[in-house]
């Protein structure tokens, strides 16, 4: 064994994993996961905690896995992470806890996702599930959003005795965990749904269907429904579009309609009624994890696959792990590349997008190089679908239909960070629908500190 | 689940359903809609809202058999439920302020047209119906819109109920003879709602078209509905579903609204089959 190195993780074959909506990376096994603790050297100021948004005991819980103690490990984890086993396989590690991994000075640092994943995957399999309250306190909160911040806001409010109920508008909770991220990189009924029944378990009780600023206000939840306090944990739905000509032509798909179709209606498989525009050819435009898992999804729905980047790939925002697993299984990369126009043929389906080359000028005011047009370096790729994955941001039902809830410009809510306290009384705030678009662990730390506000609150009041 | 407490044939193709959902009905708007889901393995279909009883807790919804979902959803009987339904969404009808108006409504988008114009009426505005149908077979509705309105022309294709011709010689008829109206809302098929508006420009007569493009969500995540309005695009679901009709791009609707055509023929006649054997 290798120290410097990480244990390598199996994963499915390239070739036929770009053909199938199973799994990518298939986690590592229990000796596998105790050579790897194994490399921790278990420092006695660990910065990988602080590289934690949540900041686990990571030394803590490795240290259980390299003795053996898998139950003592989750609980490790459990007194920090809702959702390990989704955090485990979605967190961008290389920039958090195993960035600052000492390890990774001169070697590679310690696979810590890996090892989350390993211990949340061993306890859903030896049905450790968290403990319930014995009793709870009467009082009532509304959780508004199933997705990251809403389920740990909740269960960390059930876990204190408070009657949660989360309001859902989508027919399945999980919020991004569910329409977003797809199977292959986080499995629906293996992974999403069990950590979604872990909050039930808690006394959690979950209602679909519901959306608030149109089936029920705020207002209403507070002063009619006995909702004492709210947390909104709505996130950034709302897909961005380019604005260039053509963008409304027949085969040009937001990111968010692409990878709902696929994700939550299960347009891949052929039992279920929702149809998806496969395409034989397709662009999409964007560098982030969601352009990777839409040009992943088009891959394995049999297309040629282009992902459309304005800057280089030193600057693509999304996972190192997923652009490699993108390139592996043969996803083209067209960098300093940005579409002008989208080409139409007489019917009004797509039949071309046009773009020009970029080069990196200085950089700009969040500090990476602005992309400048390079002049007359026009040409035109030769594409029958387009997916736009240019980021999203907060739906504005909520703002809209709140008295006294206050909004910056980007229509994000404005909340206090450590509590998730709003301009207005009882109503608490976070993750996207404060932050615009992040991360599902940074949405996790404010559903968490949310929960903290809204318990110092109730608490005061008695 | 939603349990369909009420199923009516209107025509041979076109159903109505009353659904139990009390908390839509307590807030539901005439020009709002509805999105419904029959079964776990279903697709999201948006449909509007036709009626409501805030008391019974009903929403009425009126549906033609087009595709696969109205195929299922014809073969539900009352007593039966609906997987998931989900609303009010969209905006409702702005009816304030307007002492005169015409509804011009075609085929099953009537069903649409006959809550705003009950909404109208009730509140004391003077509203002309004009509903189209292809033939005497498929009129819906007839005797609730002429309970309803100040004064009500019926038109069909061939000249077998009602007047001969199309609904907008029917308009242009009434503002020739010297009606002034403070608006025209027309609701129907996409061809029809163009040339209504094509019709209403020539007189300068303001005209909102509501729209009913592909949906998934409802709820403004995905962008599926989007429609070139005044030049820069709208989400049909929460900017709409009404809009200026003189500033709506219906060519690029109309190509929109086929983009799907091969997938739902097929799942169609899958599911007519299914229902066969």
């Amino acid at each position: 064994m290798d120290v410097l190195k990480k244990v390598p993780v199996r994963e499915q074959d390239p070739k036929v994993r770009a053909t199938n909506f199973e799994e990518v990376c298939l986690g590592y096994n229990e000796e596998e996961a105790k050579e790897e603790a194994s490399r921790c050297i278990q420092c006695k100021n660990p910065k990988c905690v602080a590289g934690c948004p949540v900041s686990i005991n990571i030394p803590g819980f490795i240290k259980e896995v390299e003795n053996g103690n898998h139950e003592e490990a989750a609980k490790i984890i459990a007194q920090s992470s809702a959702l390990p086993a989704v955090c485990g396989r979605v967190c961008p590690q290389e920039s958090q806890c195993e960035g600052k991994c000492i390890r990774g000075i001169k070697g590679e640092p310690i696979s810590i996702g890996k090892l989350e994943r390993f211990v949340a995957d061993w306890s859903r399999e030896h049905g450790f599930v968290p403990e319930a309250p014995e009793k709870t306190n009467g009082k009532k909160v509304a959780v508004i959003g199933s997705g990251p911040s809403g389920l740990t806001c909740a269960g960390d409010l059930a876990k204190l005795g408070y009657e949660v109920t989360i309001f859902e508008a989508l027919h399945e909770p999980g919020g991004v965990l569910t329409y977003g991220i797809p199977e292959f990189r986080l499995p629906k009924e293996g992974v999403v749904q069990p950590e979604i029944d872990n909050v039930r378990k808690l006394g959690v009780k979950i209602e679909t269907n519901v959306i608030v600023g149109k089936s029920v206000t705020i207002d209403e939840l507070l002063d009619e429904e006995g909702f004492q306090a709210v947390f909104i944990g709505s996130g950034a739905g709302l897909p961005m579009f380019m604005g260039i000509p053509g963008e409304n032509a027949n085969g040009v798909f937001s990111a968010n309609e692409y990878l709902t179709r696929s994700n939550l209606m299960k347009a891949f498989r052929s039992d279920y009624d929702t149809p998806i525009v496969a395409g034989k050819k397709v662009a999409v435009v964007g560098g982030g994890n969601v352009a990777m898992d839409a040009a992943r999804t088009a891959l394995r729905l049999g297309a040629e696959v282009h992902v459309v980047y304005r800057r280089s790939e030193a600057e693509l925002p999304a996972r190192v792990e997923e652009v490699h697993h993108a390139k592996e299984e043969g996803i083209i990369f067209n960098l300093l590349t940005n579409p002008v126009e989208i080409l139409t043929d007489e019917k009004g389906w797509v039949n071309g997008m046009k773009c020009v080359r970029m080069e990196l000028g200085e950089p700009d005011a969040s500090g990476r190089r602005r992309p400048v047009e390079v002049e007359g370096s026009e040409f035109v790729i030769d594409v029958d679908t387009v997916i736009m994955s240019l980021g999203t941001s907060p739906n504005p039902l909520i703002s809209n239909t709140t008295k006294g809830l206050d909004i910056n410009k980007r229509k994000c809510i404005i909340a206090e960070e450590s509590t998730g306290k709003t301009s207005k009384e009882g109503v608490y705030a976070g993750g996207d629908a404060v932050t615009g678009a992040a991360t599902v662990i940074l949405a996790m730390e404010a559903g968490r500190a949310g929960a903290r506000g809204i318990h110092e609150y109730l608490s005061a009041n008695e | 689940m939603y349990r369909i407490t009420r199923k009516k044939a209107l025509n041979p193709t076109v159903t109505l359903m009353e659904i139990e959902a009390p908390m839509l009905a307590k807030k539901a708007e005439p020009g709002q809609f509805i999105i419904l889901r029959t079964d776990e393995n279903g697709e999201r279909i948006p449909l509007t809202i036709a009626d409501f009883d805030r008391i019974k807790g009903t929403i009425t919804i009126i549906y033609q058999v087009v595709g696969a979902t109205t195929e299922k959803l014809n073969h539900m009987e009352e007593g039966d439920s609906l997987q998931d339904f989900v609303g009010p969404l969209g905006r409702a009808t702005n009816t304030e302020g307007k002492k005169k108006v015409a509804v011009v409504g075609g085929g099953v988008g009537c069903a649409i047209a006959y809550p705003v114009v009950k909404k109208f009426f009730e509140q004391g505005t003077e509203v002309h119906a004009i509903i189209g149908f292809r033939n005497k077979e498929l009129v819906i509705l007839e005797e609730e819109f002429r309970a309803n309105s100040s004064k009500l022309i019926l038109m069909s294709d061939d000249g077998s109920c009602g007047e001969k011709g199309l609904v907008t010689d029917a308009l242009k008829k009434l503002i020739e003879s010297g009606e002034e109206y403070d608006e025209v809302i027309t609701i129907g098929p996409l061809i029809m709602m163009k040339f209504v508006c094509k019709l209403t420009k020539e007189y300068g007569i303001k005209t909102v078209a509501s729209m009913n493009p592909i949906m998934v969500d409802g709820t403004g995540m995905c962008g599926g509905c989007r429609l070139t309005v005044g030049g820069t695009t709208k989400f049909a679901c929460v900017d709409g579903p009404e809009f200026d009709g003189h500033e709506i791009d219906f060519d690029e609707a109309m190509a929109r609204s086929v983009m799907y055509k091969p997938f739902e023929r097929k799942a169609h006649e899958e599911v007519c089959n299914l229902y066969k054997m």
